[in-house]
């Protein structure tokens, strides 16, 4: 079933359930200049702590001589990795079972390593006497590349790791190659493509950081950390620290945008956490914009070969993928521990073909080490961008227009749930719908003539097609899993006697509205108004457990949780709504806020009413109290999709290009709060905007990181940020119950391919069928110039 | 050194070091956190505050450079206790998520607003292009900008 319908709701505005705008709860504070970000937090007796990063990006440590550093006035410790051996917490896990340094002991393995810490009253002194540490290096070769990494004779990285003599730090394989093999070999026609995703950062505009409070006489830690996942984070701590985790407790407050920069672990919060213990005081660690950027989780930098057979029709036969990805010094993915490469052989997307085989390798490099979600379900943003620049490709070597061949290849609406070669059931689609709206939307056909017409004039312009599905909202459990942790989530949902209500969860809002989108499912279930449901998240000592908020799976696994329990609740109402008005419980009926007996409306109880009696006057035998938890383990991934066009007009002399129209049709399901969906559209698509057209990390070949600070990784401000134009489809997800599909990273999965087919559409006529992101006007000068030279 | 401001109209002095940021001023000496710090390369905007009624970035403006001068932070945009005409358009279109660039965006669109109350788009997005978002793509900042620039017309005919 698919609606254009996005406000379909039950429940009245003053309400405020599913399918209302409603203006955000949190606005308030965030207006005033009263959020309480990690740095807002002020302890009495609070240090300030600042790291020493190394300046080479492979190196022996020789000696580290802190002498000088500790003697700066204001001062208060310098620690190195050999102090923190005897707590063992030189080194630490990784979210993807490798271990990585907290401060290097033998050797450094990335520019911007952390090798020292200065713990001082001020940050001023803390950075003062940074430079008065006197280490000595003696420099190894550096390997910046995957290709170099495993080339004979690259020097060995992971000499630390017993039995690693290479620098592979995976192999992992998904379909069938047999299958893949005869599906070649019955093709008319092989479409390839290289492509590097280059490296990229999610950089939020608050950069990670904590305040670590060791209780000196308990041992009892409260950590407040820039965390997306509390609850894992505190495992972690406790496996880590050797603390038992009761006297563990994580405060994620306000944060500033994750974007899954905020999902693992960094060396700064335990070097935080050691400091407080060993000195017994606070300790603050709030990294600066070039640390993030030079040593916090990166994202992308997978080199992908794709290969694609058709028949002449365009029908697609099968895919084969190879991916070489650059994972840094430290395997620190972060990802369900089965899948090495994440989700990325999700790459056939949203066609129907029968064979696939996607073999995907990771190298240890002396980069930073990440390989986080950045606004992407573990690595879809990859594979989506892969077969979106293949499938144009394809189209332009068979001569059928780019659209033409994605509805000849697209899987059917009825062919749903449907299982793709590489494993995945797609829950519930409507591709063609969502094409034709965006197709529609663009005025597709005129801007063909236009484009024709422009060519014939030397003008170029280009209209670039992704039709995109995603997944998200892992688990299941038994498939999906962080560090052995089922990815499941909670609610915890409290209704007082006087009607109001308090949802405690396991997942973090980073800016999504979490506090209105959570309260809207409560509203709709319960029909308690939304202004009357706190929400509650990040503090571990105070919400059930559940495995955080990335890879859009907030809304699938905490939203499905939050409905669960309100239902359990109100089936519970619904026994003591019986009891009050003396009918039979299968007499009752429901509307929003009220029961009745059946046949007689004026014969009700309110849900305030219900909640009081809940306390004061239940049915015989019942347990007391409006209260409940619900840990939902959810029995599919759900699977966002969409069509975007691009129009853009790209300069024949100097590349330079913009874009004309940006059109995007979505469909992530049941629209809980339409305003907020859009919003995180938005967003999204400026960040898919911001890699495809400029924002990314390389390195020089002496392994200096280029893109360092905002001055070089380029963020597109709102001059540059193209205009966007939205649409909806709505599919339901058949499994969830209220049909919502998550939708925080769909825009920034689909549109990079979306903007970049557009610039190669501009100019495949030359003969150009790629451009590696970002596609800077240099790089389509240089594309052009030598295409022409090829065509003499 | 002894700095002296009116910040949000209130007389506040502090003994800093001559190389404090006004940033760190604002936030530690002052105790005023709704200014954000967000890089160190004066490129985001999340510290801007306005220095005598113009947007400065104050993380690259020292504390001792403000002595003597008038200083907006966020914490000063209420009118009579209530929120500004510019507060309530960035809740109303919702032109804020994370929050973290708002208080910067919501100076830099007073200043605007001040000096030209009917911005075209283009202007708004001009005037807020010191200033970076990660959530939005600046859509329904714009948006909040030009609720804010309607509002204060409807007032001002009403007057």
């Amino acid at each position: 079933m698919t609606t254009d319908t996005v406000h379909e709701t039950t429940t009245p505005p003053e309400v405020g359930g599913v399918g209302h705008s409603v203006r955000r709860k949190e606005d308030d504070r965030f207006v005033q200049g009263a959020g309480r970000y990690v740095d807002d937090i002020v302890l009495p007796g609070m240090l300030h702590l600042a790291l020493l990063r190394s300046p080479v990006p492979h190196a022996r440590i020789v000696s580290i001589d802190t002498t000088a550093a500790a003697q700066v006035p204001g001062v208060v410790a310098v620690l190195t990795g050999r102090d923190l051996e005897g707590y063992n917490l030189a080194w630490m896990p990784t979210l993807s079972g490798d271990t990585q340094a907290v401060l290097a002991t033998d050797k450094v393995r990335f520019q911007g390593q952390e090798v020292a810490a200065v713990i001082a009253e001020s940050p001023y002194a803390a950075y003062d006497a940074l430079d008065l540490i006197d280490v000595e290096y003696d420099a190894l070769a550096p390997v910046l590349s995957p290709q170099q990494a495993l080339a004979d004779g690259a020097p060995l990285i992971r000499d630390d790791k017993e039995g690693q003599t290479d620098n592979s730090c995976y192999r992992w394989e998904s379909g069938d190659k047999a299958a893949t093999d005869r599906a070649f070999a019955d093709a008319d026609v092989v479409v390839k493509l290289d492509t590097h995703y280059p490296r990229s950062h999610p950089s939020p505009l608050e950069t990670c950081g904590c305040v670590a409070d060791v209780n000196p006489a308990t041992k009892h830690v409260t950590i407040y950390m820039t965390s997306q996942a509390p609850h894992v984070h505190r495992t972690l701590f406790a496996m880590v620290a050797g603390l038992p985790e009761q006297n563990i407790r994580i405060v994620s407050p306000d944060l500033g945008g994750g974007f899954g920069n905020k999902v693992p672990i960094y060396p700064g919060y335990v070097v935080a956490t050691a400091a407080s213990l060993v000195i017994g005081r606070p300790v603050k660690w709030v990294e600066t914009r070039t640390e993030n950027l030079i040593s916090t989780g990166f994202a992308r930098d997978f080199h992908m070969h794709g290969e694609l057979a058709l028949k002449r029709d365009g029908k697609i036969l099968g895919l084969r993928v190879d991916m070489l990805s650059d994972n840094g010094a430290f395997f620190s993915d972060a990802q369900p521990s089965k899948f090495k490469a994440g989700l990325f052989h999700i790459v056939t997307g949203s066609y129907d073909y029968p064979a696939a085989h996607v073999v995907t390798e990771g190298t240890y490099t002396n980069k930073a080490p990440g390989g986080v979600a950045y606004r992407c379900s573990f690595r879809v943003t990859e594979a989506s961008y892969l077969i979106e620049r293949l499938v144009q490709n394809a189209a332009y070597e068979l001569g059928i227009d780019p659209a033409e061949i994605r509805m000849r290849n697209f899987i059917k609406p009825e062919q749903f749930p449907y299982e793709s070669p590489t494993g995945f059931v797609y829950d519930s689609g409507d591709y063609p719908r969502a094409l034709q709206k965006a197709l529609d939307l663009v005025g597709y056909d005129e801007l063909r003539a236009e484009q024709a017409a422009a060519r014939a004039e030397g003008r170029l312009m280009g209209i670039g097609i992704a039709s995109f599905t995603e997944v998200v909202g892992a688990g299941h459990g038994t498939e999906y899993d962080i560090v052995g942790l089922r990815m499941f989530d909670s609610a915890e949902l409290r209704v007082h006697p006087t009607g109001k209500a308090i949802l405690k969860l396991g997942v973090k809002s980073q800016g999504q509205g979490h506090e209105t989108t959570f309260a809207q499912i409560v509203a709709n279930e319960l029909g308690i108004p939304v202004g009357d449901i706190a929400v509650e998240e990040g503090d571990t000592d105070n919400t059930p457990y559940g495995l955080g908020t990335y890879a859009s799976r907030s809304t699938p696994v905490g939203g499905a949780a939050t409905a669960v329990i309100a239902r359990k609740l109100r089936a519970k109402a619904t026994k003591i709504a019986a009891h009050m008005l003396e009918a039979s419980e299968d007499d009752m009926e429901w509307e929003a806020g009220r029961f009745f007996v059946k046949g007689t409306p004026s014969q009700a109880v309110t849900i305030q009413d219900v909640a009081l009696a809940a306390y004061s006057n239940l049915p015989e035998g019942m347990e007391a109290g409006l209260e409940g938890v619900h840990y939902y383990d959810p029995p599919n991934m759900t699977y966002p999709f969409g069509s975007y066009v691009v129009v853009v007009d790209v300069d024949a002399d100097t590349g330079q290009w913009s874009v004309r129209r940006m059109v995007a049709v979505d469909d992530c399901g049941v629209r809980i709060n339409p305003m907020i969906v859009d919003g995180q559209i938005h967003g999204g698509l400026a960040e898919g905007y911001a890699m495809s057209s400029m924002q990314f990390i390389t390195f020089d070949e002496d392994g200096n990181c280029i893109g360092s600070n905002f001055m070089d990784y380029m963020i597109p401000t709102a001059w540059e940020t193209p205009r966007f134009e939205l649409a909806a489809t709505v599919t339901p997800s058949p499994h969830h119950p209220i049909g919502a599909k998550g939708v925080g990273e769909s825009a920034t999965v689909g549109s990079p391919a979306a903007y970049v087919n557009a610039v190669i559409d501009a100019i495949a006529h030359l003969g150009v069928r790629n451009i590696d992101m970002p596609v800077m006007p240099a790089r389509v000068w240089s594309a052009m110039t030598d295409a022409r030279a090829a065509q003499g | 050194m002894d700095v002296t401001v009116t910040i949000n109209g209130t007389e506040r002095h502090a003994e800093v070091e001559p190389r404090v940021l006004l940033a760190d001023f604002v936030r530690t000496h002052l105790g005023l956190t709704g200014t954000h710090i967000g890089c160190d390369t004066t490129s985001c905007g999340v510290c801007t505050v306005l220095l005598d009624g113009t947007p400065v970035k104050s993380c690259t403006v020292f504390a001792v450079q403000a002595d003597g001068r008038s200083i907006t932070t966020v914490e000063g945009l209420r009118n009579n206790g209530e929120l500004s005409a510019v507060q309530r358009a960035f809740k109303e279109e919702h032109g804020l998520q994370c929050g973290f660039c708002t208080p910067a965006m919501m100076l830099v669109a007073t200043s605007l607003l001040e000096a030209n109350p009917d911005p075209s788009e283009d202007e708004i997005r001009w005037a807020i292009s010191g200033n970076l978002c990660r959530c939005t793509g600046y859509v329904n900042i714009v948006k909040a900008v030009q609720a804010a620039a309607r509002e204060a017309q409807t007032v001002g005919a009403e007057e």
